[in-house]
Parts: C-alpha cells; structure tokens; sequence
C-alpha cells in the first residue's frame, strides 16, 4: 500500500524544477557515509486486503473485557457507550482536524471543547477546567507540581491507598525536582488516618491529595481532610472519580484547590488502558498556574461570539523553559467523547449510571457478605468498588472465576500484601446484571457453575 | 454562532442508554452528598446530533483539504486504520486482563517495538509515552537517572535555539538547567559554541534533527563526537522522523536516546489536538533504564516483565496510548520497507519544490535544500503594513490552512510550511500559485488582507480579550 500521490514523472518534473538531477542529490547535507544502506528490514507492502486480515487476526487473538462479565476496575471500567460517542467521533470533520492553530477555521473543536470544559467546572464544582490531560495518573503528577509551584514547597502527602500506578508515575515525575511524597496510612475501616494526617502535616507540606473514592473504592470524610490541609497552610487536591460526582459531594462543596481525575469513564473504550483523558479543575486564582491548554469565549471583529486558545503564554511554544508544563499534543479527542457523552447522558441519565453502579456493586457487597471463605474487610462506605478477601489466594478464585466467563476483580496480593492473601478489588459498573452478581455469588461461593 | 449545547435545553427527555435496574437502589443515603445540581446538557438524542453536526460544519480537517502545518505535519489518515483500531478485540481490552487472553495486543506491542528499532537503529523502545513532549520527559528522566547511577553530578541540558519549544520545557521539568546553544547564520548548531558551552556538568545534548528550520545537521557525526567526548548523552527530537525514513537511521549515527512522534510520522489522525503517542528508543546502554513493563518474547509467548531495578518507573498509568499503536502499526506494515522510504523521498522533494516556488514572493532566511519542511518569511510584506497573521488569515478565505506562524521564534515573521509526502504536486502548486496572489494582494491592497478572514464562520477573533478576562465556561444562570 502507499498514500503517495506524486507520481514518478511528477516527482521527475519537481526534482527538475528544484535544480538537481536526482533525490540523492537533493539530500547532500546528509553525508553519504551515513545514509542507511539497502533497505530497511521491514518487509514487504501489504494491501489494505492483507493489512486488514493481520491485524483482525490480532485482534482475535484477544478476548476483551467488554465482551465478559468484567469487574475489572482499578482506574479503567467497562461502561455502556452511547451510539452517539462513536457516531460523533467518527465524523473526520473532528478526528482528522489539528490543533485549533487557526481558530477561525476550528470554531468546531474549540466550541465543543470549551463546553467540556464547561461540563467538567459544574461536576467537579470548581471554577475552571482545562481542556484535556493525558491520563490521571499524570494529570495528578502536573497538579502537584503546580501545588509546589504556588506553595514554594517540595513535600507532598499522599494517601496510602493509592493506585500504585500511579503513585510510581507521581516519583517518576518528582524525583528530578526534588518533591517528597510521604504516605498517609490508611485505618483499620480503610479510609485516611487523620490523626496521622495531622502529624505528617505538622511540618509543611504544599498538598494534600486525597483519593475520592479511594484506591479501594471507599468514601473518605472529605471535609475533615479538607479542613486539615488547609489549617495547615497546605493546598487539598482531590482525586475524583467523574461518575461518583453525580452522587457524592464535589471537590468544590469541601473547597479543594484542584481537582483531577481520569476521564475514561465518560464515553472512551478501555483500550487496553489507553487512550484515556485527564482532566484537571481549579480555582480562579490557580488559572494561571495550570498546565494544558484552555479555551476561552471572546469576540469576533463584528462582535460575534467565538472560541479560541487561550493564556498560551504559559505554554511551551512562547515561555519555552518558563512554561507552565510541557504539554503540546493532548487528548482533545477524547475531551470530545466526553462531552458528548456527558450530553447524551443529560443529567438524569448520568445520574442513573452512577445510581445503578452503586446500587449493583451494593448489592453484590450484601450477596457476598456472609459467605464463608469471604471476607469483607471495610465496610459499606463505597461508590462502586471494593475489596474482598477469600480465604485462598486470588489467583484461585480469579481463575474459577474466568472458567465461568467471569472477570472477576483485581488481585491485590502483590500492591497491597498487607490485606492479606486472597484479597480482590471488584468494581461493579451499570452494565453488570443481576444474573452476573448471582453468578459471581456462586463462584465466590465454591459452587461448581457451569455456563 | 452556534448555540452552546446548554442552550439546547428544553422540558425534554434524555433517552434511555444503559440496562435496567435490576437491583433497585436501598440503603445508599450515605453516598448521596451531592448538594448541588450537575446541572449537564438535558437534549434529546437528534438534537445532541445536530449540535455536533452543526459544530463539525465548522471545523476544517485534513479529509477537506491540506495542512500546511510545519513541525505539526498532519497527513492524509488512511480511513481503514480506524476500522482497525475500532475492532473490539483491541477497544475492549482491560489493562489487568490475565496475559493468555491479550496476546495479540502484547504481540502487537512487541512487534511495533521491533520495527521502531529496525526504523531508527536504537536497541530498544518504550511505547509508553502518550505524547511526543512526554517522550522527550522520559528520554531525561532516563539520563537523569542514568547520571544518578554513575553517581555523575550533571545538571545541564544544552538546547539549540532551533529546538522545538518543548524541548526546553521538558528538560526543566525534569529537574535539569536547559542551557540554549545559538545556531550560526547557515541555521545550524554553532559547534563553537557547543564546544565553550560543554562541559563536565553537561548532562544532555537535546536535538532536534531535523531541526525546526527543516535542515540536517551536516556536522552531526563531529557534534556527536564532541557531547561524547565529553561524557555527555545525545538526546534526539525525533518528531521530524519523516524526513528521515530508510535514509538515516539515528542509532546507527550513536544518538543515545530518541522519541518518535507517531502521530506526526506514522500518520495517526490528531483530533482538534491528540491522542498521540511519542515511543522512546534508546542504544543498549540505557535499555535498562526504560519505563516499566516491557513486553517480552519467550519461544511464542509474549508477557510483561517489569522486574526492572534502575527502570525509570512508570510515565502513564498503563501502557500508553494502545489504540494509537495499533493505528501506527497497521500503517507501518502497509507501507513496507519500500512504502516507508518512499514517505520520506517525497517529504522532502514536496518541501524542496514547494520552497522553491514560494521563495518567488517570500523571504527565506535559510536557502539551500531543506528536509521535509522549511521556514519562510513575511518580512518583505512588512513595507505595506502586512504582518505574517494577515497572510494566515488571508489564506483561510482562499479555503487553505495556513503554515505554522511565529515559529520557530528565531525567524522573523515566521511562516513555518510543511507539506507532507501525501500532497500532490497540483495541490502545492495551488498552495503556491494562492500564496503568490497574496503577495500581491499585500502589495496592491493590503487592506485585503487586514480585513481576512471573511468567509469562515466567524471573523478574526479577539485573542487579547481572552487573555485578559478568560472565560473557561458557560455560565450557569444562562443555561435554562
Ligand atoms: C519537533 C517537535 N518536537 C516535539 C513535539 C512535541 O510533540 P507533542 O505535541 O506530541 O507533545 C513536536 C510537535 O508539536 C515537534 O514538532
């Protein structure tokens, strides 16, 4: 296959009218001694015939999540679609548009962006979001940076139950400037020790993060934490699930700074973990301060309303090394798929999903809580995800599990040994029906199921 | 103007997109501590379609015409990548799914990563990094690390000030003191100044080549030597990789450590402004240092391995941006070893033919071959009062996307053009034929151009405005 138009009289006619008699002449700075010689060992072109036969087989040789009964969680859910997401994101006039250089000719993206940012400042309650990160994980890391930035401090605390993931891409990020991160235990139900908390703070910190719900998909008392940092002279910066925020109190009622978190749940596949959207919001006063891009409303010379970039001085293509991150290419894309998601849904049936993911993963906390060779080690303080201890190891029952066509949770033993063997984090998302629990039930049970 | 979707608002009804409740809700009050509304779009389905369909009207892409963007390079997306990547056996994979039942998507890995090695001559990459600045990130945290574990104090990245305005960012990111290394009067690296510069507090010598002029760095080999010499690592911006297809392979020429834009030189459409994906490659001396997990191959087996004591750690909760891998790696094994070169071949003849003809009407600062892009200049219209923005805006009128302006920052009115292997000789010489008429119209009627645009959806907007009294969002009392 080649997407070369030019063809060879075509490229004859442009060498001629350069002014050189063949292409190895026009590539002369190139020193001859270092050119590749012969050709690259990649093999033969394929047609779009066998292009598409290779990587349907591939593909095949996948068995995806979403086509299972997953409670598979632990950052990335398996969450019904609309049809409109992917009609929508499907339309070149979005996917194969660049970076809205020209906003004249962008109006499209930057309109669409600008009401995700929109959608985003009222679920998380804050003041303004930016327009798309990577991921949380480094949306999270950019966020303790600019909290560093602000405080002129370099000790941060995180919340001991914290996805490992990405408490390794927050040292990953830290450890050329210097940042401390010191974890704060968690108590015996789970959630941030507070008296800890205090202690860790009695020397300055420039943040707290707190894990809203956490890694184990609990409730912590946010406004407790809230009230410490900030006492303390430290910046709060939640890290939220979207979807719990139909429900549960946004990072704004309990007045963090910033708030982050991973956008994959608002209408993007898992993908193996990636493509995935960072978000990040903040106060009016931190504007400045944050990192990505933003879009802002103005005017046009006739006074009409229209979109563009905006504060691009703090960006890496003007401050250069005094940029406020170096963010250029982002996850525009996917910011799409979130407002379009978060249209479709409207506010009741955004609300239904988070409603219906709390309601079914409750209802499987109850199913299991009793069972014996199960243990539920923290209480029913959670959004839609939470831990199960049995009294194997988890590969056991991770395995019986798969046997019957069941996902059926994450392994703790190697991140978190400390809840013991046999520790599982299940997530339960709107898309599980009752029949799954009562399977899941079963099989957590010791019955032999068959499918 | 476009209503904003929250105008959209009626007494209506959101459809009903996800199943029944089959466990009805009990005992949740302690959950429920939302005290404020959500306050989201309620539309009904047409009219959420129509509102995007009314915002895709106004948006220009690549399926409509070129993009003349340098140092974005934006290429024609063949349409059945995204058939591809859209299949459920790649969408639908969780990343903590057992390694048995994600072989494919692990082979895939494993086999992209071959052919970035066999493209660029490095030992080893790491798709981890979701961006083409997120590599450059990794590629220091790796020397800086690196560095660490010789227990070598270097602190200092030198930047030409021909680098791409990332480079500078990323290095401070990482904790090291970017140090700018000027470019003579040809636009390359002034080695004499490398040379007073380097030192043994050097950690890095960041380049981008080809660099943001479009030009190859002819003394690369002596550059090279002189960072080596002195203990110092060669970082190389690979973003302009195109240009170097099948005809330089990095590696081979002892870079240390580069990244791969896959969204610029593997054609990945860029919607409004990514995903993409920007892979690390490094020589074998670093390998350790790449970000966990890797893929490996034990007979036909793929796992993870991430029992990687000096690895840098992790730069992206999973495995970066899979669903870009996939599209890169459809293209790659489309094209072939031939398809691949001929990419480059024709980069760089279009950018060369293209340069040609508009250095009838403008300045270029930099003659002599270019590599697949090259940077022009408006400055000549300056005498009849047009500025390099009238001519981008003026370009928007004649149904074209205008260059890349203002960069690099070291050419005055920068028109930074690059036209990408995929344009047919015709379309660049409509493109030049149009850029020609504009210097005439700046000539004879510049206030033509002040005016521009005037056929797009809205008119030149006001970016000063926005920057001093930003409004990120709709507000709330004008929703209903
Ligand atoms: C030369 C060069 N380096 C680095 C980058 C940064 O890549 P990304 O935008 O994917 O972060 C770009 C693109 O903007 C580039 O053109």
């Amino acid at each position: 296959m080649s997407y070369v138009q030019n063809t060879d009289r075509d490229r004859k006619e442009m060498l001629g009218y350069i002014g050189v008699s063949s292409f190895d002449e026009l590539i002369e700075p190139v020193a001859r001694e270092l050119r590749v010689k012969g050709d690259l060992k990649l093999g033969l072109p394929m047609s779009e015939a066998e292009v598409v036969s290779h990587c349907a087989a591939l593909a095949r040789r996948n068995s995806p999540a979403s086509e299972m009964a997953s409670f598979l969680g632990a950052g990335i859910y398996d969450r019904y679609i609309p049809a409109t997401v992917r009609y929508v994101l499907s339309r070149s006039e979005f996917y194969t548009s660049y970076t809205p250089y020209q906003a004249e000719v962008s109006q499209g993206t930057l309109q669409a962006i600008y009401e995700y940012q929109t959608m985003i400042t009222r679920l998380t309650a804050m003041d303004a979001a930016n327009a798309s990160m990577y991921d949380a994980a480094t949306s999270l890391a950019e966020s303790l940076l600019m909290a560093c930035a602000i405080k002129r401090t370099d000790r941060v605390l995180v919340p001991a139950a914290l996805s490992q993931r990405i408490r390794r891409v927050l040292e990953s990020y830290s450890a050329g400037r210097h940042i401390t991160i010191e974890s704060i235990p968690w108590k015996d139900d789970g959630t941030v020790d507070l008296d800890e908390a205090e202690r860790l703070l009695s020397e300055k910190a420039a943040a707290v993060i707190l894990a809203q719900p956490n890694y184990f998909g609990l409730l912590e008392d946010a406004s407790a934490v809230s009230s410490l940092a900030h006492g303390k002279g430290a910046l709060l910066i939640a890290l939220v699930d979207p979807v719990s925020l139909a429900l549960v109190a946004p990072p704004g009622e309990y007045e963090a700074d910033i708030a982050v978190g991973e956008g994959q749940s608002l209408g993007i596949p898992q993908s193996f973990g990636g493509p995935l959207l960072g978000f990040m919001a903040t106060r009016k006063e931190y504007i400045r301060k944050c990192p990505g891009r933003l879009i802002s409303a103005t005017v046009d010379s006739e006074g009409k309303r229209g979109y563009v970039m905006t504060l691009q001085t703090r960006e890496q293509h003007i401050r250069r090394e005094k940029a406020t991150s170096n963010i250029c290419t982002n996850e525009g894309l996917c910011a799409l798929a979130a407002a379009v998601y978060l249209s479709t849904m409207g506010d009741d049936g955004f609300r239904e999903v988070a409603l219906q993911s709390a309601a079914k993963s409750h209802r499987l906390y109850e199913m299991l809580s009793g069972l014996p060779g199960v243990t539920l080690p923290f209480g029913k303080q959670f959004f839609q995800e939470f831990v199960v201890r049995f009294d194997g190891p988890a590969s056991r029952f991770l395995s019986r599990a798969k046997k019957s066509g069941i996902l059926g949770g994450v392994s703790l033993e190697d991140d978190f040994p400390e809840l013991g063997k046999g520790a599982v984090l299940v997530a339960v998302t709107e898309k599980r029906s009752l029949a799954e629990l009562e399977l899941f039930r079963d099989i957590a049970a010791g019955k032999e199921v068959r499918v | 103007m476009s209503r904003t979707i929250f105008e959209r608002f009626y007494e209506g009804k959101s459809g009903s997109f996800i199943p029944r409740n089959d466990c009805p809700v009990e005992g949740l009050d302690m959950l429920l501590t939302r005290k404020t509304p959500t306050s989201l779009p309620v539309v009904g389905e047409q009219e959420v379609i129509r509102h995007y369909v009314e915002l895709a009207s106004k948006n220009y892409h690549i399926d409509k015409g070129m993009y003349p963007l340098g140092s974005c390079t934006m290429k024609y997306n063949p349409v059945v990548n995204e058939e591809i990547a859209g299949l459920s056996g790649f969408t639908g994979l969780h990343p903590l799914q057992d390694e048995t039942d994600v072989q494919g998507a692990l082979q895939l890995i494993y086999d992209l990563e071959s052919s970035l090695c066999e493209i660029t001559g490095m030992d080893h990459f790491s798709l981890q990094p979701v961006a083409g600045a997120h590599g450059e990130l990794t590629g220091m945290m790796i020397a800086r690390d690196y560095f660490r574990d010789r227990k070598e104090d270097r602190k200092t990245v030198l930047v030409p000030d021909s680098a791409h305005g990332t480079n500078p960012a990323s290095v401070v990111i990482c904790g090291f003191t970017p140090k700018t290394i000027p470019s003579g009067d040809d636009g390359l690296v002034d080695i004499e100044a490398l040379e007073r510069e380097i030192d043994d507090k050097t950690a890095v010598f960041m380049l981008t080549l080809p660099n943001t002029l479009g030009l190859f760095e002819k003394e690369i080999k002596k550059i090279i030597g002189i960072v080596h010499k002195a203990g110092a690592l060669v970082y190389m911006d690979g973003a302009n990789m195109n240009a170097l297809l099948g005809i330089v392979k990095p590696g081979d020429i002892e870079i240390d450590i580069m990244h791969l834009n896959l969204h610029k030189t593997f054609s990945t459409p860029h919607g409004g402004g990514g995903p993409g994906s920007g892979p690390v490659g490094v020589r074998s001396h670093l390998g350790d240092f790449l970000p966990v997990p890797r893929v490996l191959k034990e007979g036909e087996r793929y796992t993870f391995f991430s029992d990687m004591e000096k690895s840098v750690g992790k730069v992206h909760a999973w495995y970066g941006n899979f669903n870009v891998l996939v599209k890169a790696y459809a293209y790659i094994i489309a094209l072939g070893a031939t398809g691949i070169r001929e990419v480059a071949e024709n980069a760089i003849i279009n950018a060369n033919y293209l340069m040609k003809k508009i250095s009838r009407h403008y300045d270029l600062k930099y003659p002599g071959p270019c590599m697949h892009e090259f940077v022009a200049s408006g400055r000549n219209l300056k005498q009849y009062g047009v500025r390099t923005t009238d001519v981008a805006k003026r370009l928007l009128d004649y149904g074209i996307h205008a260059p890349t302006v203002y960069f690099p920052l070291i050419v005055e009115e920068a028109l930074m053009i690059e036209p990408v292997e995929t344009e047919k000789k015709e379309t660049l010489d409509h493109f030049a034929d149009v850029m020609e008429k504009i210097a005439g119209e700046a000539r004879n009627n510049p206030g033509i151009l002040h005016e521009a645009p005037v056929t797009t959806p809205v008119r030149r907007l006001d970016e000063a405005a926005a920057a001093r009294n930003p409004e990120l969002c709709w507000p709330l009392e004008n929703s209903e």
